[in-house]
């Protein structure tokens, strides 16, 4: 129609005479468009369905239960009632333990692993079994910590034990984080300082920690989750059926002893889902909620603290 | 103090391999003390890999296979324990700008501080002398406490040029320093250079085949990971030069 499109040198051109209508092509397009945002946008919302759901049926189920009492206090007439304080003590115990044994370790690790270790079968075997055990299902931890720490350390059934076999469990993951991390940092930070004469141990400590400390914290915060989540690794190391503890005063805070048993969260709900009969459905309910609880609270706590720290990202 | 007529680095027949990859083959040059070194060559030639033998960054590339020698006052770089003090005496400028992730002042006072100078005072004279040196202290005088990396990329090329002078090297090494930087930025830096040969001796790898010719008192050309020829600037930039590519090159005629 219009005289511009007439005088492009007489050729039989597809591109209509209007201009910025779409074609038939463009309209396929913009279809396709539209069902792959919506075909997508939907998988992603469904996503948060099982979440919502599991968290709507457990609060409700658990609210008649849930009170500052039932936190404060021991399971009572044979775990049929009463509150959940000696598990809860015992996996902060576990997490805490497992923790301040596997993350000195394995930063350190990943710190060698990334910054140090040449590109060598060493290095390479290393790192396969690093990958390797990540992947043993942690039926194989529990029965690694028996072998390892109760029998051979001769830890017995212990908190110590229970709390090393998750730290095995963890390592792996925090070495992993750890890396990504320190990664993060560009290589041409590291070749500056190196041009500069320092060291590779003050180019770490100067420039590449800092930078990568948050990823690292972050990475070591999520294991807190997981740590306080398993219950095949304490099965056999060190968790009890049912212990009482001090319920009151300073003592109730430092109830277990290293090489004591403890109960745990995560064994006490499978116990008084499975093995009591007659349990309140409240506090089954209750057990759960204050789990996940822990665990999604741990999980905002690191999101909001990468965020802090994306925040003031330097380059 | 050495003998100011040797020579301050010299490579002995030095050859370095990336896996299966030559990047230098059997390379043996003189730089002498005090001048402007130039070298020249088009891209892959081995400017680069020949630099960061000086300073022995090269061994932080990995599969890299070295041969032959580096002698700094005749001593020879390979055969060095303490390769820090080595790096310390060298100042090293590459093409990409890096701000360190510290403030401006921060930037140029590490290498000091990593060598142990912690006076204040002395920090604050070397830190505005440097920034001065890389015409960049009167854009910065005034916000050193702002992040290295919030510079503008010229900036941070001038401001890595302040680093490589903080820890006042006796040979300054500067691959492709114009990069990033605009021409007048480069003329001011150039000027500090013809200045500061002097005291320092000065490699320059660049591109820029007239920055060579403008600057330089002797000229390398390499190409391929071989030295095709080496001599004064006014030999390698006359009519006669002794090898035939190194006028093709020099006038524009291949690379």
């Amino acid at each position: 129609m219009s005289s511009a499109s007439a005088v492009s040198a007489g050729t039989v051109s597809a591109v209509p005479a209007t201009r910025f209508t779409a074609g038939k092509v463009e309209k396929r397009k913009l279809l396709v468009e539209r069902v792959a945002a919506g075909v997508l946008g939907i998988t992603t919302s469904a996503l948060v369905v099982p979440l919502v759901g599991i968290l709507t049926v457990l609060v409700v189920k658990a609210w008649p239960a849930l009170s500052w009492a039932f936190l404060t206090q021991n399971p009572q007439n044979y775990m049929t009632s009463g509150g959940i304080w000696a598990p809860l003590v015992g996996t902060f115990y576990l997490v805490f333990i497992s923790l301040a044994v596997a993350a000195p370790i394995g930063v350190l690790a990943g710190v060698y692993m990334n910054e140090y270790a040449g590109d060598n079968w060493g290095t390479r075997i290393v790192n396969m079994a690093v990958v390797n055990l990540a992947g043993v299902p942690s039926i194989v931890h529990a029965l690694f910590g028996v072998g390892a720490f109760v029998l051979f350390a001769g830890m017995g059934r212990s908190v110590l034990a229970a709390a090393c076999t998750l730290a095995i469990m963890t390592l792996p993951v925090i070495i992993t984080s750890t890396r990504e991390a320190l990664s993060a940092v560009p290589k041409s930070f590291r070749e500056a300082c190196w041009n500069m004469g320092a060291s590779r141990w003050q180019t770490i400590r100067t420039i590449v920690l800092p930078n990568a400390i948050s990823g690292i914290l972050t990475g070591v915060i999520l294991q807190v989750s997981r740590a306080a989540g398993e219950t095949a690794p304490i099965l056999f190391t060190g968790a009890v059926y049912y212990v009482a503890v001090p319920e009151q005063g300073i003592a109730s805070y430092l109830p277990y002893g290293l090489w004591d048993r403890c109960m745990a969260l995560s064994y006490h709900l499978f116990t008084i889902s499975t093995q009591v009969t007659g349990v309140t459905e409240g506090v089954q309910y209750g057990t759960a909620v204050v789990l996940i609880g822990l665990v999604i609270s741990v999980n905002v706590l690191s999101i909001g603290f990468r965020v802090y720290l994306r925040a003031r990202k330097r380059w | 103090m050495n003998d100011p007529a040797a020579p301050h680095v010299a490579f002995r027949d030095l050859s370095v391999h990336y896996g299966a990859k030559q990047a230098l083959a059997g390379v043996t040059l003189e730089i002498p003390r005090h001048s402007i070194f130039g070298i020249i060559g088009p891209a892959n030639s081995g400017k680069t890999t020949l630099l960061k033998c000086i300073n022995r960054t090269v061994d932080f590339i990995p599969g890299v296979r070295v041969g032959g020698q580096v002698l700094v006052d005749g001593d020879n770089v390979f055969a060095m324990r303490n390769v820090f003090a080595l790096r310390r005496r060298i100042g090293m400028v590459f093409p990409l700008p890096v701000g360190l992730p510290l403030s401006v002042y921060d930037n140029v006072a590490y290498a000091p501080r990593m060598a142990g100078t912690a006076r204040r005072d002395e920090l604050d004279a070397l830190v505005e002398t440097c920034l001065r040196q890389a015409a960049l202290w009167d854009e910065v005088k005034d916000r050193l406490e702002l992040l290295g990396t919030r510079l503008s990329g010229g900036q941070q090329q001038r401001l890595t040029i302040a680093r490589a002078l903080s820890h006042r090297p006796e040979i300054l090494c500067l691959d492709e320093f114009s990069i990033a930087v605009d021409p007048v930025t480069t003329m001011k830096i150039e000027d500090v250079l013809v200045e500061l040969k002097e005291r320092v001796t000065i490699v320059l790898v660049t591109n820029l085949v007239q920055q060579a010719h403008r600057l330089a008192d002797h000229v390398a050309f390499f190409n391929d990971g071989r030295l095709i020829e080496a001599g004064t600037t006014r030999h390698m930039f006359s009519e006669r030069p002794r090898e035939q590519l190194t006028f093709d090159y020099v006038r524009g005629h291949f690379g």
